[in-house]
């Protein structure tokens, strides 16, 4: 089985700002991390490695940094590491990294590919089924359970709003996982010497024969047009009192705004 | 597109080499120089005292805008029931096409021929109904595969769905079958007076950032939208349109639907469509602690939510987590009890209309977000809030 996990290096959000002045990002000191869907996808990916045996391989697509993503990810035991970097996809949307994506998966080959549900700085949740498109292959998304894998055909279970959907798939097949599907495991102590050493195989635009035309700035339909913080917060009230004094006010201001 | 650096109005200040996410700017010779690294963020463009940063457009860059007319948008149904964010985006696509002229059209993938008269109600000119049995449950390449075939047959300008499991999952595989850009879970709308393209705002960086995003040459423009953030439009019993029955003769799945499971008790928990939700941490100790919740939950007629660590206990499922890695909520009521108010809980609540917060810290950071703050034992106040009530509600 050839299991291809995609992973984004990210920032880590909870750090993120906005400088009101400029309204640019600030991203002074925030550290980078795999997205933490991703984790999950990684996991997933060994896994069924054990399971049926075969090769995992993980795929970045990013800046020179993007490489430590995929050093971590050697540390937790996948076979190999793939960098897709290229001047050419700077200002990609998600089309655009979708296409350069599919296009890199095409030239791994893959029965299997995992994606996070999201990524936790675009928060879209569109590059997985946009690669499953571009590869004319299915996708299912928000896999919490694999119940069954073998060759050709994939049983998973998919989380909804009001439940989950057993689903049944043929292979090739691109999945997107939850972090209720399992516990990624720590790195061992060999898998962080194999991760310092580690050959990180890279990939250009012409490396995966992409057009030129699809790639980056030039090949994406949409644009990020200004960025801005979100608005400020409300007025806020402290209700004081004795426990039933505070309860008859809260009730009484909910009835008021009529929320009750 | 790139980005240059005016040679001669830069002074060498280094104020920009800060702003660059990328450490693509360098300052040699006492000049800003971009390097390779540049991912075209556009984040320096503005940090500049001498505005020596540009970006410049190359030839390739432009091109011709894409034809379409209309609004459509795409009514979702679970077991046949129309979600109410349907409603919501009927609202939205008519208060657009005013903006642009143009219908509003609404296509239904399964559901019955009831429900395509009460989209019409709801604001829809025109219905594109296929009833075929294989759209019963959400399977994603039929639903992109027809929903594709029938745009490029029809040629709307703007089509949007909710940013739901169903419109998240299968809108991106039409986007990028139709080569055209998709914004995903807009919380605003709207037209460009000059340019008539439609400004699509969202949240990222799991809310720390708002943007506004462009889809300007390709057609149709595609959006998901956040659900419980439009306003419906006005439902008029009396309006009429028209019905157009289409067939699924093309379509084809590799996937299948062998069951669909609901969990759910009595109580629901879609979370993104409730009105109310009371939502749970550590703080509540265990599951006993939870069942208080539910039981407030029930005399409200609202759902439960809880945070990460109340998830990650066991006390409740993952279903109800809301926060960067669960849900998005935005209900009328959210009352968060025992929950510290990481940043990580806030962006998933803070559009909440109205926020309560009860802790026993007074420093907890929830309350930086609550409309109304209790510092107190949530064991004491919870039984009581819920008999209180009670009391009105059965007045
Ligand atoms: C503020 C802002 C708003 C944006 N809004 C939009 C928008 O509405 N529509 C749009 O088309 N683009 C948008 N973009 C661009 C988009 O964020 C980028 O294209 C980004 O590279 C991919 O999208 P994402 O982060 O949302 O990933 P998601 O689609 O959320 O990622 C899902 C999964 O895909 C995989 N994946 C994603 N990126 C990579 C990668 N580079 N390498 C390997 N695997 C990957 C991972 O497994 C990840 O878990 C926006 C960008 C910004 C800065
Ligand atoms: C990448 C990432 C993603 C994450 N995603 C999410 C997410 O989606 N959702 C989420 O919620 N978290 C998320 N987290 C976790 C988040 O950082 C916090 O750890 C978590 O929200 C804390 O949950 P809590 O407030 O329930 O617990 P705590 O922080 O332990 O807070 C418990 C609170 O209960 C109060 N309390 C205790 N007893 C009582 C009592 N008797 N009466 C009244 N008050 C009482 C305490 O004063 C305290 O404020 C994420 C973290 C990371 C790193
Ligand atoms: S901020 Fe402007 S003037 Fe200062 S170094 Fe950068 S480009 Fe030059
Ligand atoms: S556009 Fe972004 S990546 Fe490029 S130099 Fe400016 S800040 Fe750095």
């Amino acid at each position: 089985m050839k299991i291809v996990v995609c992973v984004k290096q990210v920032p880590d959000t909870a750090e993120v700002r906005i400088n009101p002045e400029t309204n640019t990002l600030i991203r002074d000191g925030v550290e980078s991390i795999i997205n933490p869907y991703d984790m999950h996808a990684i996991e997933a990916g060994l896994q069924i490695r054990e399971k049926t045996g075969g090769k995992v391989t993980v795929l970045t697509m990013g800046p020179p940094q993007a490489e430590n993503a995929l050093r971590e990810a050697i540390s937790m035991g996948v076979d190999d590491a793939v960098l897709l970097t290229d001047r050419s996809f700077a200002g990609s949307d998600t089309w655009a990294t979708a296409y350069a994506l599919s296009k890199a998966i095409e030239h791994l080959g893959a029965d299997v590919i995992l994606c996070g549900k999201q990524a936790i700085d675009g928060d879209t949740a569109q590059v997985g089924p946009e690669i499953a498109e571009f590869l004319d292959i299915p996708h299912i998304a928000y896999i919490r359970k694999i119940e069954d894998v073998k060759e050709g055909r994939i049983v998973v279970q998919r989380l909804m709003d009001e439940g989950y959907d057993l689903m049944e798939s043929s292979l090739p097949v691109l999945l997107t996982v939850v972090r209720e599907l399992n516990v990624p495991r720590m790195p061992s102590l060999k898998g962080k010497m194999a991760a310092k050493k580690a050959g990180i195989k890279k990939l250009t635009a012409a490396d995966i024969g992409a057009e030129e035309s699809k790639l980056g700035l030039r090949g994406s339909p949409t644009q990020v047009r200004n960025i801005f913080a979100p608005e400020a917060k409300r007025d806020r009230k402290i209700i004081d009192g004795t426990n039933e004094e505070i309860i008859d006010a809260l009730v009484k201001e909910l009835t008021g705004l009529k929320c009750l | 597109m790139f980005i240059k650096v005016n040679k001669d109005k830069c002074t060498g200040c280094e104020t920009c080499l800060s702003s660059c996410p990328y450490d693509a700017i360098i300052v040699k010779d006492g000049k800003a120089d971009i390097t390779e690294l540049c991912q075209l963020c556009r984040s320096c463009l503005s940090v500049c005292p001498e505005g020596a940063i540009f970006e410049v457009e190359e030839e390739a860059d432009k091109k011709e805008k894409a034809q379409g007319s209309g609004v459509w948008v795409f009514a979702e149904q679970r077991d046949g029931e129309l979600a109410g964010v349907s409603f919501e985006l009927l609202g939205a696509g008519r208060r657009l096409a005013e903006k642009l002229g143009g219908e509003v059209s609404a296509v239904l993938f399964g559901g019955s021929a009831a429900g395509a008269e009460e989209l019409i109600r709801w604001g829809a000119d025109k219905v594109y109904h296929c009833d075929d049995g294989m759209f019963g449950a959400f399977n994603d390449e039929p639903y992109a595969g027809l929903l594709a075939e029938l745009i490029t047959q029809y040629r709307p300008e703007i089509v949007l769905a909710g940013a739901t499991p169903i419109g998240r999952s299968f809108f991106p595989r039409v986007a990028a079958r139709l080569k055209t850009g998709l914004t995903a879970d807009c919380t605003s709308l709207d037209i460009d007076g000059e340019t008539k393209n439609l400004l699509q705002v969202r949240p990222a960086f799991g809310g720390n950032i708002m943007a506004t995003i462009l889809c300007p040459h390709t057609r149709p423009q595609m959006a998901t939208v956040r659900p419980r953030v439009m306003k419906r439009g006005e439902y008029d019993a009396s309006r009429k349109g028209e019905v157009v029955k289409i067939r699924a003769d093309n379509v084809k799945s590799r996937t299948k639907v062998i069951e669909t499971i609901r969990e759910v008790s009595e109580m629901s928990v879609n979370l993104q469509e409730a009105n109310i939700i009371v939502s749970g941490g550590r703080g509540m100790g265990g599951e006993k602690g939870f069942q208080l919740l539910f039981d407030l939950a029930e005399a409200l007629g609202g759902c439960v939510g809880a945070s990460r660590a109340a998830v990650d206990e066991g006390w409740i499922p993952y279903r109800h987590q809301v926060g960067q890695t669960g849900k998005t909520v935005g209900p009328k009521l959210y009352i968060a009890c025992g929950i510290s108010g990481a940043v990580q809980h806030l962006v998933g609540m803070q559009s909440s209309d109205i926020i309560v917060a009860i802790n026993k810290n007074p420093d907890a950071p929830i309350f930086s977000v609550a409309t109304y703050g209790i510092v107190g034992d949530l064991f004491e106040i919870l039984p009581l809030l819920t008999k209180k009530i009670k009391e009105v509600k059965g007045a």
